[in-house]
């Protein structure tokens, strides 16, 4: 049997960040094991610009960002495996057992010390959003469409519709444009979008396509292809009104609803998860609960930036190689629970170990509604250790604040940070 | 004197901006909360580019298309006739990241570039 120090689930932008850092921080025995027949991940189907701007200081496309880190991992000469799918995770006292399948190996049983899961999101499909109508071909998550379109070079469509005004639907309300398609509207049930401004304006008032806030799709018209959707209003209960229905004809529905992170597999291996990211519940170093197994990327929460997917993965990478460094590994240590609350939805990580936590500690965090003019504030007890103003938070922009390690030790007594949004 | 009304890209504040505008000169961008947002106003109204990105058909690749960007902004009005003009180009495989796939797209001066690197099938 063979054995590893790290096995890495998933070589796309998270795990391939991972596996560079764990390598620079020492690890020898590693191996990534990616399900496609190319390393990279989404971003190979992400062709559009504007990726990079805080790792590399420039704007690069979705292949370009990817293959600054594919580069690495052929430099450093990083096992990999492609068309691989890890069907289990087994955690056994302090060894991991991964089970995965391909065509040349067929099954393996990978024994390994440690595991970086790296599996990231997917979509939310048609089934898991309710909506009436029959089945007919033509309806696609927004993703897939990316992916026709961009990598295989297949049109799915002629008239389109999208619902949703996630990131990847405005990106493909502008993409299907290009190729010729007519975008007939975007409708998105919330009052606001959940996509970055810079595509609100450059994917879609570039090209005059309708943002239809607080609308979504009532029925799906046509038996064997889609003939035509209807769209209606929607109350604050997001309930349709009657009489606002309207009708539009077309090939072709897209869903751009959002991501969820992709964990059956820790699941089975025991994997504690938050129900509100849908990814593992992580400590200062990434570790959930599973003592060696760490989460990056979008499969413990999804991230807008691919950016911020690198930084994270990085330290994933750096935390694994230090619990395989480390000597004594039951340190008896204290948490801290962060609890979020008054407007703030999760943060990441969910707890701290003090001892074990840095200097400078990134909490990343999400909102849950549009807020203007609010303070974040941390307190430990009555202690107020963060007060932070913000102009504007959105659901769709996650944020980050800075613990330091200093404002945690020095008041001992208490066990959880409450983080919440308030008025001036 | 003209007036437009636009919104800001570059943070999520989206600040409505309301640039004045006498003929083709610029006399006052408002709205804006940072220097950048005047930058914006001042360039979106007189000026606007994008970067167009796309993928063209790759002939005897192991990938059937290879993705594809200008090397630097084109005027906004050119983007839906230079991304037409897309269809009927061809690129023979192998294809590196950077490699100009077209000299001049739509006139414009600028270069189409791979944005992939496709093997040789």
């Amino acid at each position: 049997m063979q054995e590893y120090e790290l096995i890495i689930v998933g070589g796309g932008p998270a795990g391939l960040a991972a596996a560079i850092s764990a390598r620079e921080n020492g690890i020898e025995r590693l191996l990534i094991l990616e399900r496609d027949y190319e390393l990279g991940g989404i971003l190979n189907q992400c062709i559009h610009n504007g990726f990079g701007l805080h790792t590399f200081k420039e704007e690069l496309t979705g292949p370009e960002y990817a293959q600054r880190f594919i580069d690495q991992v052929f430099e450093k000469n990083i096992p990999y495996k492609l068309n691989t799918m890890v069907l289990e995770i087994e955690a056994c006292g302090d060894e991991k057992m991964v089970t995965a399948i391909n065509k040349e190996d067929g099954l393996m049983r990978l024994k390994t010390k440690s595991v970086i899961l790296a599996m990231g999101c997917r979509e939310r499909p048609r089934g898991a959003l309710n909506i009436p109508g029959y089945r007919p071909a033509g309806i696609y998550t927004a993703g897939t469409a990316q992916r026709l379109v961009n990598m295989e070079g297949l049109m799915p469509g002629r008239e389109v519709v999208i619902l949703g005004s996630g990131d990847i639907g405005l990106i493909m309300a502008r993409r299907m444009t290009l190729e010729g398609a007519k975008v007939k509207v975007v409708a998105e049930l919330l009052p606001y979008s959940g996509g970055l401004q810079r595509n609100i304006v450059q994917c879609l008032e570039d090209f005059d396509i309708p943002l239809k806030l607080s609308h979504t799709v009532v029925e799906v018209h046509g038996k064997e292809r889609v003939t035509g959707v209807t769209l209606a209003e929607v109350d604050e209960n997001r309930r349709p009104i009657p009489g606002t229905e309207e009708f539009y004809s077309c090939d072709t529905l897209l869903l751009s609803c959002g991501l969820i992170p992709e964990n059956e597999l820790s699941v089975k291996a025991g994997i504690e998860l938050s129900n509100i990211t849908s990814g593992p519940v992580v400590n200062e170093s990434l570790e959930t609960n599973i003592k060696g197994i760490f989460a990056c990327g979008n499969v413990l929460h999804v991230h807008d930036l691919v950016d911020y997917v690198s930084e994270e993965a990085k330290k994933a990478g750096q935390q694994a190689a230090a619990f395989l460094q480390e000597k004594e590994s039951d340190k008896k240590e204290k948490t801290i629970i962060i609890q979020p609350e008054g407007g703030i939805r999760y943060t990441v990580p969910q707890k701290i170990r003090t001892e074990s936590m840095e200097e400078n500690l990134t909490v990343r965090f999400r909102v849950g509604k549009v807020y203007e003019n609010v303070y974040v504030n941390v307190y430990l007890g009555d202690k107020q250790i963060i007060h932070k103003k913000r102009k504007k938070m959105a659901p769709g922009e996650m944020e980050q604040i800075i613990l330091k390690k200093s404002d945690l030790t020095q008041e001992l007594k208490f066990d959880k940070i409450i983080m919440k949004l308030e008025e001036a | 004197m003209k007036i437009k009304e636009l919104t800001c890209i570059n943070c999520p504040l989206g600040c409505a901006l309301t640039v004045t505008l006498d003929g083709e000169k610029v006399i006052k961008v408002e709205g804006n909360t940072c220097p950048k947002g005047k930058t914006y106003g001042e360039k979106e109204v007189t000026n606007p580019t994008r970067i167009l990105t796309s993928s063209v058909e790759v002939i005897g690749g192991k990938l059937p298309v290879v993705s594809v960007k200008t090397a630097s902004d084109i005027p906004k009005n050119k983007i839906k006739e230079c991304a037409a003009g897309l269809k009927n180009i061809t690129v023979q495989a192998p294809v590196k990241i950077g490699d100009i796939v077209l000299e001049n797209i739509g006139g414009t001066g600028i270069a189409l570039i791979a944005t992939k690197n496709v093997e040789r099938r």
